[in-house]
């Protein structure tokens, strides 16, 4: 008896359409996140988050019509974050049929808006999603910053002091990225998810370069992650959520099976 | 048709309450309710929470509501979920202290930390995520499977004074009470809206539920 890991598939959102190239054989329509959120629900996914990436602020409503449509039908948490800058985009999301909400670049130019949000809404949906890089030289100690605008802008903030200030002021959990591993294929920065996860007390969800099945399990049995996050190695039909699951499992992993 | 009245006081996220009830049984008729006549008048009343238990108990003293609970509590079946179950006990140590409604004689207690398993390991505060649940008999557990997993996220627990309460608990490391009964309550620390088949299962047998155990 112990509480489970959890695999969280991300899908990403433009415009109320799923991207990164989804190529599911038995979906009729391979880009409709209505769809995708049901298939993984039923692989038996512990969670779903979804990533407005929408560049434009008139069409942020679709992403608000496809949580209402899967909130209505799949019952597990569900988070929603790119975007979130205020406290009415936060209550827009809850009202639709979010449980948290993801705030990213606002957290960086605003530490406030956390603190704000975590007292009016609860710490309980509050997740600090954080783009870290390191900068340290391989002789160096190592050393990773936070970066914001998909990895491109540096900011300068030193990442584990910036995670630890985020849960001192109200985030109920961190999704780390590597912006080094995202897209790559090559596994988690474990270093980087082990030093942020021992340094702060709420769970901390990996993300970024998962390529296989033991990427997953090694983020949590080497990174110490409480949950593993991945986006293409589901889209892509290669592994079914079950499949994740159960090759956790046999790595000696607690899951939800 | 019966009806089920979710309380609305402000506070959680009651719309996937009202949806995940909608689903588990779509012939009852769901509210979202701050209306007392209302929620009196409902056949079954869900008292749900997320957020910091002084809000809560404030909004529920100023609106008047805390009083239509302690009625409900009295007449028909109720289901408090997450702070919706600790704001039914005595106090809570949350906020410095906080008194509850006293509807259940018992207090709410922080996980110490720093928290570790048997083997050592660094547990996190929020418990998140999906735990196993160890059921007593209750007519509520029916049809769903021993030690299955519901989703969970809450740092408070609650401690009953009286142990013949319990309706369930989960090991965290320690086991606490996840679930309490007394007569026609019955409150959950989880999320059965969040927990998928098995908290759909839950919502069902509440909203076919008599109240007698």
């Amino acid at each position: 008896m112990s509480l489970a890991k959890r695999i969280i598939p991300c899908l990403d959102v433009d415009n109320g359409r799923v991207v990164k190239g989804v190529k599911f054989v038995d979906i009729r329509d391979a880009g409709d996140p209505v769809e995708i959120a049901r298939r993984y629900d039923r692989e038996g996914a512990d969670e779903i988050t979804f990533l407005d990436i929408t560049a434009t602020h008139d069409n942020r409503d679709t992403i608000v019509h496809v949580v209402e449509q899967v909130a209505s039908e799949v019952f597990i948490p569900l988070t929603v974050g790119g975007g979130i800058r205020t406290l009415d985009d936060i209550r827009r999301m809850l009202n639709a049929g979010a449980d948290k909400v993801g705030i990213n670049s606002a957290a960086v130019s605003n530490p406030e808006f956390v603190r704000e949000a975590a007292q009016r809404f609860g710490s309980q949906c509050i997740v600090v999603a954080m783009d870290a890089k390191k900068v340290s030289q391989p002789n160096e100690a190592d050393r990773w910053e936070i970066f914001t605008h998909g990895g491109r802008k540096a900011t300068g903030i030193e990442a584990i002091g910036w995670a630890k200030k985020m849960v001192d002021y109200g985030a109920g959990e961190i999704l780390l990225t590597s912006m080094d591993r995202d897209g790559t294929r090559e596994g988690f920065d474990l270093p980087l998810t082990r030093a942020i996860s021992e340094a702060v007390t709420v769970p901390v969800i990996a993300s970024g370069g998962v390529g296989g099945l033991d990427h997953l399990a090694d983020g949590v049995i080497e990174g110490k992650a409480d949950a593993v996050l991945a986006a293409s190695i589901f889209h892509f039909a290669e592994y079914t959520i079950q499949q994740a699951k159960e090759h956790m499992a046999s790595r000696g992993i607690e899951m939800r099976l | 048709m019966s009806s089920v009245a979710v309380i609305d006081y402000g506070m959680g996220n009651l719309h996937s309450i009202a949806k995940a009830l909608q689903h588990a049984a779509p012939e009852v008729d769901v509210q979202i309710v701050a209306d007392p006549d209302v929620i009196l008048q409902a056949d079954r009343v869900v008292f749900p929470g997320v957020g910091a238990i002084r809000d809560c108990m404030q909004a529920l003293n100023q609106s008047g509501l805390s009083a239509v609970i302690r009625k409900v509590a009295k007449t028909k079946p109720l289901l408090g979920i997450c702070l919706g179950m600790q704001a039914l006990l005595t106090d809570s140590e949350e906020n410095g202290s906080t008194q509850g409604l006293g509807i259940i004689s018992g207090h709410v207690v922080h996980f110490s930390e720093p928290l570790t398993d048997h083997h050592g390991n660094h547990l996190k505060v929020p418990h998140m995520g999906w735990n196993q649940v160890r059921q007593m008999p209750h007519p509520l557990w029916r049809n769903i499977p021993q030690d299955s997993r519901f989703y969970f996220v809450h740092s408070y627990y609650a401690i009953p004074d009286d142990r013949s309460v319990v309706a369930a608990t989960t090991e965290y490391p320690e086991a606490f009470s996840c679930a309490l009964a007394q007569d026609n309550i019955f409150a959950v620390q989880f999320h059965p809206e969040k927990s998928q088949a098995v908290g759909l299962q839950l919502l069902n047998n509440f909203l076919h539920w008599d109240g007698q155990v």
